[in-house]
């Protein structure tokens, strides 16, 4: 193991990080404003892919399709705030979680019944092809490094609109107390649109990027959105530092243990302990935090 | 009439109902019978936790697939002796059940849902790394066990031990939640605070209800197994949990008898519409939110409904701390 082969995977990690985090940060600020739980979010991330693969198939442009998968998406997610997503405000947990699963059930089956179950392979856009030596001797792919940075760029941008904007300012005071909010004449409902949606495009931006890495597949969100809950779990409800922290953690944590378990220890229980790494480090956090690192809300 | 109640007599003709019933229409439907009647059986383990406990699993597959997996390999080792098999199956889910519910019990509300959801996914993960039992494809398990001297390689034999079975589970549940016990994990449910403050700790209780509902989970996997003859991760899915806790809710919850008619109008509404579509989800997604959104009671509850009992289920009370802001705000944004 040379020490150019583990920063490698350690951007990796970094990487898959940041896709986590756009992931959770919807799932965390839906749940830390809403107060929904929303199960359906790993198939907006799913429909990000598939968008992006229609759209490409259609203009044969990134340039063109890449936007077009976004908006999309965004507007999928409009509706199903309209039309799913309202009714739930005022449900309990057990109705949140049992419709937005009846809508992972029909989304996964809705993409199987246009695009077919086989999982279909995106490629690289061909500016992005090729790697770069960033530390001697590790060649880097380059589109790896441009989705990090199209991640930290969509994490500041988040930053920028929460902490000094009017919406952000009007998003923490929902999150806060939205009687007030109401009673200072907001259009609760109006906010809670731009919220899921924001929430959305961020799920579809991950789901756009990661399509060339994974494949575009039905149901290729389910396992992303059970890491981003463990993510949330860790990090802590409501909580977008928590996202970031938590989305990290579990990012470096299982590509390391990708690699390193494997070294370590060369059994059969090896592929075991890779995939239940993850999950051991949230045990391991719960053991010391009932409500994660960050827990923004009381109870 | 008057010495069973209307609620009995339903009952009965249910009871009756699974007894002629499938036999009579063949081997298809005995078989589809015991398929409801496990399916039955795991979401009625769920009930436990959710009705009368007030807990949302998202994981219950994942005992139902320990249950599943131990079994199979028990009767591929050459161990075929179901009084041996079942109870190991049974303990083996409740040891796990005791691990993952010992950890995620110590969350509550929203967390819970998602560190169960979690634990059932490493669950799932660690079966689909066996290598030795087909990864991710599987395994067969050669034959079914035998209950002493009966054999249960007859699919009318087997059908009539699941059924006995799931009587004698769904039995035992209502002895245990009419229990003092019971009382006292019902009380946990409505006011967890209060019943803490009278001297019971509610963590140990809801210990020992995910630890049972585990061994439930457990039979209905073994049972599975020899069912199928086929164990895969499959049984453990995230997928298998929320389908489970919608047959809960689509029989209603709080109940013990609506899991069971839930799992049989999941598996016949999957039957029937298999046969003009494979994309039968496409379908049974949008009915899931229509339930959520539209409809008020399950099938029990409509069932007494309609044979006018008074006393009907509840929509089940959940563990939910934040529910509490929620009561003093039903309508967010309604006071504008």
């Amino acid at each position: 193991m040379t020490l150019a082969l583990l920063l490698e995977q350690l951007f990796n990690g970094v990487q898959f990080g940041l896709m986590l985090f756009l992931m959770a940060v919807g799932v965390t600020l839906v749940f830390g404003i809403m107060r929904v739980i929303n199960l359906a979010h790993g198939s907006l991330f799913m429909i990000g892919g598939y968008f992006l693969m229609a759209a490409l198939a259609w203009t044969q442009s990134y340039a063109l399709a890449i936007p077009l998968a976004f908006l999309g998406a965004a507007a999928v997610a409009i509706v199903l705030e309209i039309i799913v997503l309202r009714p739930l405000y005022r449900r309990g947990p057990l109705d949140q979680v049992l419709a937005t699963f009846g809508l992972t059930l029909f989304f996964n089956e809705a993409v199987t019944v246009i695009w077919g179950r086989e999982p279909i392979p995106l490629s690289i856009p061909p500016l992005l092809t090729g790697s770069v030596e960033i530390i001697p001797g590790g060649a880097y792919p380059i589109y790896r490094l441009v989705i990090t940075g199209v991640a930290i760029v969509a994490g500041l941008l988040l930053y920028w609109l929460i902490t000094r904007t009017r919406v952000g300012a009007l998003i923490r005071a929902g999150s806060d107390n939205r009687e007030i909010v109401a009673a200072l004449g907001i259009n609760i409902n109006l906010l809670y649109t731009l919220i899921f949606a924001l929430s959305a495009m961020l799920a579809a931006l991950a789901g756009i990027m990661m399509g060339p890495l994974l494949s575009v597949e039905p149901g290729a969100g389910d396992p992303i959105l059970i890491l981003a809950l463990v993510v949330v779990v860790i990090g802590g409800i409501g909580s977008v530092r928590g996202a970031l922290v938590g989305a990290l953690m579990v990012g470096i944590f299982d590509t390391l243990s990708r690699v390193l378990i494997p070294l370590a220890i060369q059994t059969n229980a090896t592929s075991a302990l890779v995939g239940m790494a993850v999950y051991v480090l949230m045990a391991v956090v719960l053991l010391f935090s009932r409500t994660g690192l960050f827990a923004a809300h009381r109870g | 009439m008057t010495l069973l109640g209307r609620r009995g007599i339903l009952l009965l003709l249910l009871l009756a109902a699974a007894i002629v019933l499938p036999p009579y229409f063949g081997t298809y439907y005995t078989r589809f019978a015991t398929q409801i009647a496990i399916y039955g059986m795991a979401a009625l383990s769920i009930d436990l936790l959710l009705g009368y406990t007030g807990l949302i699993t998202f994981g219950q597959a994942a005992l139902f697939g320990v249950g599943a997996y131990a079994a199979g390999m028990l009767t591929v080792y050459g161990v075929t002796e179901a009084f041996v098999v079942w109870p190991c199956a049974v303990a083996v889910s409740m040891l796990v059940a005791l691990g993952i519910g010992a950890l995620s019990l110590r969350t509550r509300g929203f967390q819970f849902i998602m560190v169960t959801l979690a634990f059932a996914q490493m669950t799932y993960y660690f079966a689909q790394s066996l290598r030795n039992w087909g990864g991710d494809d599987g395994f067969t398990v050669p034959q079914r066990d035998h209950l002493g001297p009966l054999s249960l390689a007859d699919h009318t034999t087997f059908y009539y031990v699941v059924l006995v079975l799931l009587v004698l589970v769904a039995a035992l549940a209502h002895r245990i939640v009419r229990s003092q016990f019971g009382m006292v994990i019902r009380g946990i449910r409505d006011n967890e605070r209060r019943v803490a403050a009278i001297g019971f700790p509610p963590y140990p209780y809801k210990l020992v209800v995910f630890v049972i509902a585990g061994g439930i989970a457990g039979l209905a996997g073994a049972l599975m197994a020899n069912h199928a003859k086929f164990v895969s991760p499959a049984t453990m899915s995230w997928q298998l949990s929320g389908e489970l806790l919608a047959m809960v809710i689509l029989g209603s919850a709080n109940s013990l008898i609506g899991p069971i008619l839930g799992a049989a109008f999941f598996l016949a509404f999957r039957d029937v519409l298999s046969d003009f579509t494979e994309h039968w989800m496409l379908f049974f997604g949008p009915l899931l939110v229509a339930r959520v959104l539209l409809v008020k009671d399950g099938i029990w509850g409509m069932l007494l409904r309609a044979a006018g009992v008074a006393d009907r289920p509840d929509e089940p009370k959940v563990d939910y701390p934040e529910a509490v802001e929620r009561i003093a705000d039903p309508e967010p944004g309604a006071s504008r």
